[in-house]
């Protein structure tokens, strides 16, 4: 196990009845950087994603979380050691306010709350540090308006949040600016970098500027397989990322 | 006209930030109270009694569907059981109606458990065939079982002495104790729905992927939620075997379960008191239309079909979309 990696990834693979979504994968994330994951349409981003947080079962490679073997966890035990995902489409519950929203997070802090017998007034005692998490990504205002009611770039700024209230210590975001406005991209790339500070972040990104001013890892995927791996400046220039993201013939 | 009204649909949800009960939930409750207790002076207690056996039933069923997004659609198998385990309790062990309403209820809650362990593992309308299915096999084993008396059911079950005091076979005294039962339930389930175990339950029905990626295991929250329900539809079962005097196929036949569905969605699935309304009206339109005979079911659909063309929130829900308070 090289030092610094915190998440990785051996030989993953998984088949979908004699097609490759992903084929002999290996990753490694360095503790405290903003890995992406980038790559054409159909390159297995996203199984990969599912696959790394137990979404979906790999046909055969291993994973290991700070050391340990993390292949045959379920994902809600995997979320409990601090690798939390999000989702390519906007993932809240639409029919909770914000600050409910947060508080789901939050509330995972009591362990399971199988307790169906107590009012849900005990739940009070995480609305302050729930106020704090909208506040931090200006949502301040909207704590009573239902998660339905945001726009999309409020609801993916929602979604943070509440990711951010399980103070997790690997976030894997899953295009965290697709279908966003710009003033959007921005807000939530500067709001990216400022949590990146004390954690890991692998993340799935078309917006290759985004891309390119955030991370500090890219790992170029291509047809489930790993085409190149670097900064920004290598990938770049990679003859085989261009013809994969271009197409042959252009140069 | 417009056939994309609210493309989501998804129930209205009580908004609770600060905890503890809204006012004007209190409100109705303290209102049908009033109403239920001095309904047996205008009504016919049996039918007051009937509605509210059923207003139990859709509630719990209404806690699985509108609050765990669960539709069973075996949720007879509980009531009915129930009220077998219940009757014979009474009838055959002797027990007094409120230890054998407990029997019944139980015997439904550990019915509930194993179907509920197996069906949760699927979704959707998988789930609800897990359900049918196996409500089948108990209507199956209700048919042919012993104890149960087959096509004849259980008759004549003795509605005995409450704690071994105090007479049932006086409709006041036997009207208080449903009352109370169903209202009991009905606030039990009012406090799951606004309790942290609500909490989670409402964010896997609006987002399992994410309630998992957040560290639920929710499979866990499902099952707890089936045995819930199932109890508690099982408590209405058992109640209402002591009411009628009678366990009977019926209430394990899956138009039973069918008929619980209606009440719900008729009511308004994901409000407090939808099932109660839905309950109310269906009881009141089987008895007032009982002279129509067969068309009683003819009538029944077609209220249904009018009812999810003009308002699929229900009854209940489009008032709580009206005054804009969520009920």
């Amino acid at each position: 196990m090289s030092d610094g990696v915190i998440l990785a990834a051996e030989n993953l693979t998984k088949e979908f009845k004699g097609f490759f979504a992903v084929e002999d994968v290996n990753l490694s994330v360095r503790r405290g950087q903003i890995h992406a994951l980038i790559g054409p349409n159909g390159a297995g981003k996203t199984t990969c994603f599912n696959l790394l947080t137990k979404f979906l079962s790999p046909t055969r490679g291993k994973i290991t979380y700070k050391g340990d073997d993390i292949t045959s966890m379920s994902s809600a035990d995997i979320a409990r050691l601090g690798l939390v995902r999000s989702f390519q489409i906007s993932a809240v519950f639409p029919h909770l306010t914000a600050l409910e929203n947060v508080r789901i997070a939050l509330q995972r802090k009591r362990g399971d709350s199988f307790d169906f017998w107590r009012s849900q007034k005990v739940l009070s005692a995480f609305d302050d540090e729930a106020r704090a998490l909208l506040a931090d990504v200006g949502l301040s205002e909207f704590e009573t308006v239902n998660a339905s009611d945001l726009s999309y770039g409020r609801k993916r700024a929602l979604e943070i949040a509440t990711t951010l209230a399980l103070n997790p210590e690997m976030l894997l975001l899953d295009e965290p600016m697709a279908g966003m406005a710009q003033e959007d991209v921005e807000r939530i790339s500067a709001l990216i970098k400022r949590i990146s500070a004390n954690r890991t972040i692998l993340m799935v990104e078309h917006n290759l500027s985004v891309v390119a001013s955030l991370s500090d890892t890219i790992t170029v995927l291509a047809r489930g397989k790993v085409l190149a791996e670097g900064d920004y400046a290598t990938v770049s220039k990679d003859e085989r990322v261009i013809e994969a993201y271009i197409g042959a013939g252009h140069g | 006209m417009t056939a994309t009204t609210e493309a989501t649909g998804g129930p209205v949800v009580a908004q609770q930030t600060a905890g503890g009960m809204p006012a004007h939930h209190i409100a109705i409750f303290a209102g049908l109270l009033v109403l239920l207790i001095a309904a047996p002076f205008f009504f016919y207690p049996i039918f007051i009694m009937k509605i509210l056996c059923f207003a139990l039933f859709a509630c719990a069923f209404n806690l699985l569907l509108g609050y765990g997004g669960l539709l069973s659609f075996g949720h007879a198998a509980y009531f009915g059981m129930a009220s077998y385990v219940c009757a014979h309790a009474a009838k055959v062990w002797g027990l007094t109606p409120e230890l054998a309403i407990i029997c019944g209820t139980l015997v439904a809650g550990v019915l509930g458990f194993l179907i509920g362990s197996l069906a949760i593992r699927r979704q959707g309308i998988y789930f609800a065939m897990i359900t049918l299915a196996f409500a089948q096999m108990v209507y199956f084993f209700s048919l042919q079982a012993e104890f149960t008396g087959g096509e004849d059911g259980i008759q004549a079950v003795p509605r005995g002495h409450l704690f071994g005091l105090i007479d049932l076979r006086s409709q006041e005294s036997l009207y208080f104790l449903v009352l109370a039962i169903a209202f009991a339930g009905i606030l039990l389930i009012y406090r799951i729905i606004h309790s942290p175990f609500g909490q989670v339950l409402k964010a896997i029905r609006e987002n399992e992927p994410r309630a998992i990626s957040l560290g639920y295991r929710v499979n866990r929250y499902k099952l707890a939620v089936f045995v819930l329900s199932a109890t508690l539809a099982g408590l209405a079962g058992a109640t209402k075997a002591i009411v009628f005097q009678l366990a009977s196929l019926t209430d394990v036949y899956w138009t039973m379960s069918g008929e619980v569905v209606l009440m719900t969605l008729l009511g308004g699935m994901g409000t407090v008191f939808g099932p109660i309304v839905g309950a109310a009206v269906i009881v009141t339109m089987q008895n007032y239309l009982a002279t129509f005979g067969a068309w009683v079911t003819i009538i029944q659909g077609l209220i249904f079909v009018v009812s999810v063309m003009l308002f699929r929130e229900g009854i209940v829900g489009v008032i709580s979309k009206w005054t804009r308070k969520p009920l």
